[in-house]
């Protein structure tokens, strides 16, 4: 009998440690495969013995993959405007939703006070900033976090009774998700502006905007925007900071429809105009699409996949398939950046959206390599992006099935951060996004890269453990 | 005043050589006083403590984290410094791509597209390379073990997991192999041959091969198995799985097992073991005697296998054992008279400058060794005793001649600075060689000195020019001598092959311009230290044990 199998084995070598060697092994002609090794769980040993109770376990690998089973054959379809209060389950009567995880006014950030002010106002329950403040510091009015209802916003991710929103459903798991429709650029209530044109802006989206889109969606009879974000991967898009090939191909879809909804063709064209001038008017679609598939992954017991990952403005908090409603938190970051001309790092608010749902999905900084011209908001190149999609395969638990990156051979993009790789790699997901300016009323003033805090995946894994050990 | 600059980079791993490396050549520079670049491990926080850094953010940071301590009384040379390490991580960081343009660099194991058939080398920290290596046996690949500080524990269950599956896990602290022709950690270039060897050491492991190259023949398989594996709690698995593939194997013809001596029970295995295969067997565990000229044999010679009483012993004899008997040696006893007889004489001039400077109270009579490779600093001290020459030194194992004090040398001395002393926080010497220079120099201006001695070891992972950093020691120690009129017998054992990247001949004719005798034989630079040692007292007239008896 032999000791020893596979002898003698392959000229084959993997490397782990030190490059020196790998470089000596390749020098004398045999394959090396180098591992930019780095110590697992970045060396912290109650982080190492936690990942060991969770490797290497069939029960979690078998419900990952029925997550992301679930996540993959949703099918998000936009099928209507709805009002909020209407359409939203659990949206209250004096209740204003938000991005991130839960936070009292208190702890609310400029940007994110700024849209809560601006929303008060909008709803009539104030006249005033200084009276919507104090109706908010008083706790006369709720809040509740976006993906507490199955919706998110961009980023301070206001939504209020009485706004218009886009009413996604996935077709093949029948969930519902929900998301504003968005404002445009400048000062914008989501960024925290709250003047006279901003309320005026989200009257006339109330007013003209959501009805006349709501009959050409009636009249589409839904419209696939899975189908929508694949194309515009391949157009450059990412879907998070880029949005204009999916803001295109959406009027494409939406426009003949337009045309029969009846209503005065001044006021199709101002929507058309609307749209057409917003590069990001997509973006409030391929968020509520990734919600939309996420959610229909979210609840599977023993599964480690990532659902949610968002911020306040003051918390970073993600959610975990298996982990039910729990939030795991830490400080939002800074973003790194580049700043529009006047502005610069101290004017910067800390990460604040629900936005980085795109990366939650394989989407954004997941999918950076369809959307090369994105690195230029950090300076980087083409390589830095390509980089930065790669990477993230390191983290997940698969290649996507629909939504694919030209430039890396039409190679899925990598999907469904496993809370387990996260931990063990010290890699953490790569987010795109918007820089909002800290003291409410300003808005946007830049854009840039972050990650979330360490904290959040640490958290996550170690109460995984608890509950699954 | 001293102005101090602390930067933490969270999440940025380096690998520990080339961060060391880098530390090395910050302190160098002008207007910098001390530099720690380094992951924040507790064994490096410490260090930056000692550098008089004690900030919050650094007490957080952990192992994966980058910590940049430096100080120096001149801020733009911290600036400068700053700026070099920058440069130097991110240089390495475009090399990187570069190299993953025809091969990937991959995050993890998990990620790399292989399931078996190949080897996992894995030289990443201690504390880690447990987990590494059961993940790559679980991929079915065999493990070269590199990394050192793996608990004992840790080995058994890695080779009894190995003998399950069926994979070989070499190692740990394995410091060469060379598998189907290629070798891993730092391995010589040797041609493919009818030798197959087992050995548990890396240097020891190297001198083999730099011999039987020499000797031109060629090996099948040298297959490390770690220094522990022969011990009573991990019962040989790896020599025994080892010793079988070579069995096994058609184109070996002859087996060598090269260790320090094992467990009684386990030698017996291993002994065994050789004794019931078809093929002729030598076997060298290091400090027996073997049945080498000069003294009892500890063990006798059997059926199939032969004991070696020294490294080259060894190779020469499975050589020999490979080419039907004819026999091969480098060094005959006659050459080593020889070289003793020419070095004498080149002494003589200077007898009178010896005689004067014995008058001051000083006599050049004393060795000092200082090895990078540890088993050939154990051969040294092996074969120096049994020629009754007593050593001190940091790696003995006779109590009465373990040096208290690794930094300070007494009578005759050798030290392994690959010793966990001396490499804490700084790279072993084999990567770097120019450590041990500042050393060989004090010992230099001992005017008791008569004999420096020092190994060079090529082969790929090695460092790039050894013999370059040590011909310049070796020059300046010469003119420190002739300053002061003494003599000093420098002596250098090259051990490489001429196939090595390095250039053995290039590396050679290095140290011999810088006034070195080179010798490719560790022992052979040992016997003939041990017969100067011996003339010396001789004409020195002293007593028989007079130079020796050195307590």
């Amino acid at each position: 009998m032999e000791m020893v199998k596979n002898w003698p084995p392959a000229r084959v070598v993997v490397n782990l440690g030190s490059s020196v060697f790998a470089r000596s092994v390749r020098e004398q002609g045999a394959r090396v495969f180098e591992v930019d090794w780095r110590p697992p769980a970045l060396g912290r040993p109650e982080l190492i013995r936690a990942l060991e109770v969770v490797q290497d376990r069939p029960d979690v690998d078998e419900a990952n993959r029925l997550a992301l089973e679930r996540y993959s054959s949703a099918r998000p379809t936009l099928v209507g405007i709805g009002r909020a209060r209407d359409v939203i389950p659990g949206l209250g009567e004096y209740m204003l939703l938000h991005a991130g995880p839960p936070i009292n006014w208190e702890r609310m950030a400029g940007p994110l006070r700024g849209a809560v002010i601006g929303a008060i106002l909008y709803e009539g329950w104030a006249s005033s900033a200084e009276e919507a403040e104090k109706a908010a510091a008083g706790g006369e009015i709720a809040f509740s976090p976006c993906h507490e209802h199955s919706a998110v916003g961009p980023m301070a991710g206001v939504v209020s009774p009485s706004m218009p929103v886009f009413v996604i459903e996935n077709r093949s798991g029948g969930n519902r998700s929900y998301c504003t429709l968005n404002e445009g650029l400048g000062k914008v209530l989501r960024y925290g502006a709250y003047s006279a044109e901003v309320l005026e802006r989200l009257r006339w989206m109330a007013d003209v905007l959501a009805p006349v889109l709501a009959k050409g969606i009636e009249l589409s009879g839904g419209i696939d925007l899975r189908s929508i974000i694949a194309q515009a991967l391949h157009m450059g898009d990412e879907v998070h900071n880029r949005n204009r090939a999916a803001t295109s191909l959406f009027i494409r879809s939406i426009a003949p429809h337009l045309v029969e909804t009846g209503y005065p063709i001044s006021d199709i064209r101002r929507v058309l105009e609307f749209i057409n001038g917003n590069d990001h008017f997509f973006l409030n679609l391929s968020m509520p699409a990734a919600k939309a598939m996420l959610e229909a992954a979210h609840g599977v017991p023993k599964s480690t996949m990532v659902t949610v990952m968002s911020r306040n403005g003051t918390d970073f908090g993600i959610k975990v398939s298996g982990l039910g409603d729990r939030w795991f938190t830490g400080p939002a970051q800074k973003v790194r950046g580049l700043y529009f001309s006047g502005f610069g790092e101290d004017d910067a608010n800390l990460d604040i959206g629900d936005s980085s749902i795109t990366e939650t999905a394989g989407l954004g900084g997941f999918a950076m390599a369809a959307a090369i011209p994105i690195v230029q908001f950090v300076g980087g190149t083409p390589d830095d992006a390509v980089e930065f999609s790669k990477r993230m395969y390191g983290i997940t638990l698969s290649e996507n099935r629909f939504f694919t990156i030209p430039v890396l051979g039409f190679r899925g993009t990598p999907t469904g951060i496993d809370l387990r790789k996260v931990v063990e790699r010290g890699i953490l997901p790569q987010i795109n996004t918007g820089i909002a300016h800290k003291d409410p009323g300003i808005g946007q003033v830049g854009a840039g890269l972050v990650t979330p805090p360490w904290e959040c995946f640490e958290k996550a894994l170690l109460a995984f453990v608890e509950t699954y050990a | 005043m001293v102005l101090r600059r602390l930067v933490i980079e969270k999440n940025a791993y380096h690998d520990s050589v080339v961060l060391m490396s880098l530390t090395q050549e910050i302190q160098r520079l002008h207007g910098i006083e001390g530099a720690l670049v380094g992951m924040a491990t507790d064994l490096n926080k410490d260090s930056a403590r000692a550098l008089g850094f004690g900030d919050a953010e650094m007490e957080r940071a952990g192992p994966g984290d980058l910590i940049i301590a430096l100080t120096g009384d001149d801020a733009g040379a911290l600036d400068e410094a700053e700026k070099r390490i920058a440069s130097r991580l991110e240089r390495k960081a475009r090399a990187r791509e570069r190299a993953s343009g025809e091969e990937a660099l991959y995050p993890s194991l998990a990620e790399v597209p292989i399931r078996a058939g190949g080897i996992a080398a894995i030289s990443v920290p201690g504390a880690y390379a447990a987990r590494e290596a059961r993940e790559a046996l679980r991929r079915g690949l065999h493990v070269f073990l590199f990394s050192d500080n793996v608990s004992l524990e840790d080995e058994l269950a890695l080779k009894q997991m190995g003998l399950r599956e069926g994979l070989l896990v070499m190692g740990p602290d394995c410091g060469t192999a060379v598998i189907g022709g290629v070798g891993l950690g730092f391995a010589n270039k040797v041609r493919p041959g009818r030798i197959g060897i087992v050995a548990a050491s890396g240097t020891g492991l190297q001198q083999v091969l730099a011999v039987i190259d020499e000797l031109g023949e060629g090996i099948t398989n040298a297959i490390g198995t770690g220094g522990r594996d022969l011990r009573n709690e991990i019962g040989g698995i790896t020599t025994l799985m080892g010793l079988d593939i070579l069995e096994k194997d058609d184109s070996t013809k002859v087996k060598v097992l090269i260790s320090k001596p094992p467990h009684d029970d386990v030698r017996l295995k291993v002994i065994d073991f050789l004794e019931k295969g078809s093929k002729p067997a030598v076997v060298c565990f290091m400090g027996d005697e073997g049945h080498a000229p000069g003294g009892a044999a500890t063990c006798s010679d059997r059926a199939t296998v032969a004991f070696a009483g020294s490294l080259e012993e060894a190779a020469a004899m499975a050589c020999s054992l490979a080419s039907e008997g004819v026999s091969r040696e480098i060094y005959p006893q006659e050459r080593i008279e020889a070289l003793a007889r020419d070095l004498a004489a080149l002494q003589e001039p200077q007898v009178s400058d010896v005689r004067m400077s014995a008058a001051h109270g000083a006599s050049p009579r004393y060795l000092r060794g200082l090895y990078g490779g540890g088993t050939l600093c154990e051969e040294t001290l092996a074969i120096l005793a049994r020629a009754g020459v007593g050593v001190y030194s940091n790696a003995t194992w006779l109590p009465e001649f373990m040096l208290e004090d690794p930094e300070t040398s007494r009578a005759h001395t050798c030290i392994d600075m690959g010793d966990d002393y001396f490499t804490r926080g700084r790279p072993h010497p084999m990567l770097e060689p120019g450590l041990r220079v500042p050393r060989y120099l004090r010992e230099a201006r001992d005017p008791e000195v008569g004999i420096l001695l020092f190994d060079v070891v090529l082969g790929y992972g090695c460092h790039p020019d050894p013999a370059g950093v040590m011909a310049e020691a070796v020059r300046e120690a010469a003119e420190l001598a002739a300053r002061e009129k003494r003599p000093l017998i420098q002596i250098a054992v090259l051990v490489g092959t001429s196939g090595d990247p390095q250039g053995l001949s290039r590396q050679e004719k290095v140290l011999r311009d810088a006034g070195a005798t080179v010798l490719s034989s560790n022992r052979a630079a040992a016997r003939l230290v041990a017969l100067m040692l011996e003339r010396a007292r001789d004409r020195a007239g002293e007593a028989p044990g007079g130079v020796l008896d050195v307590r």
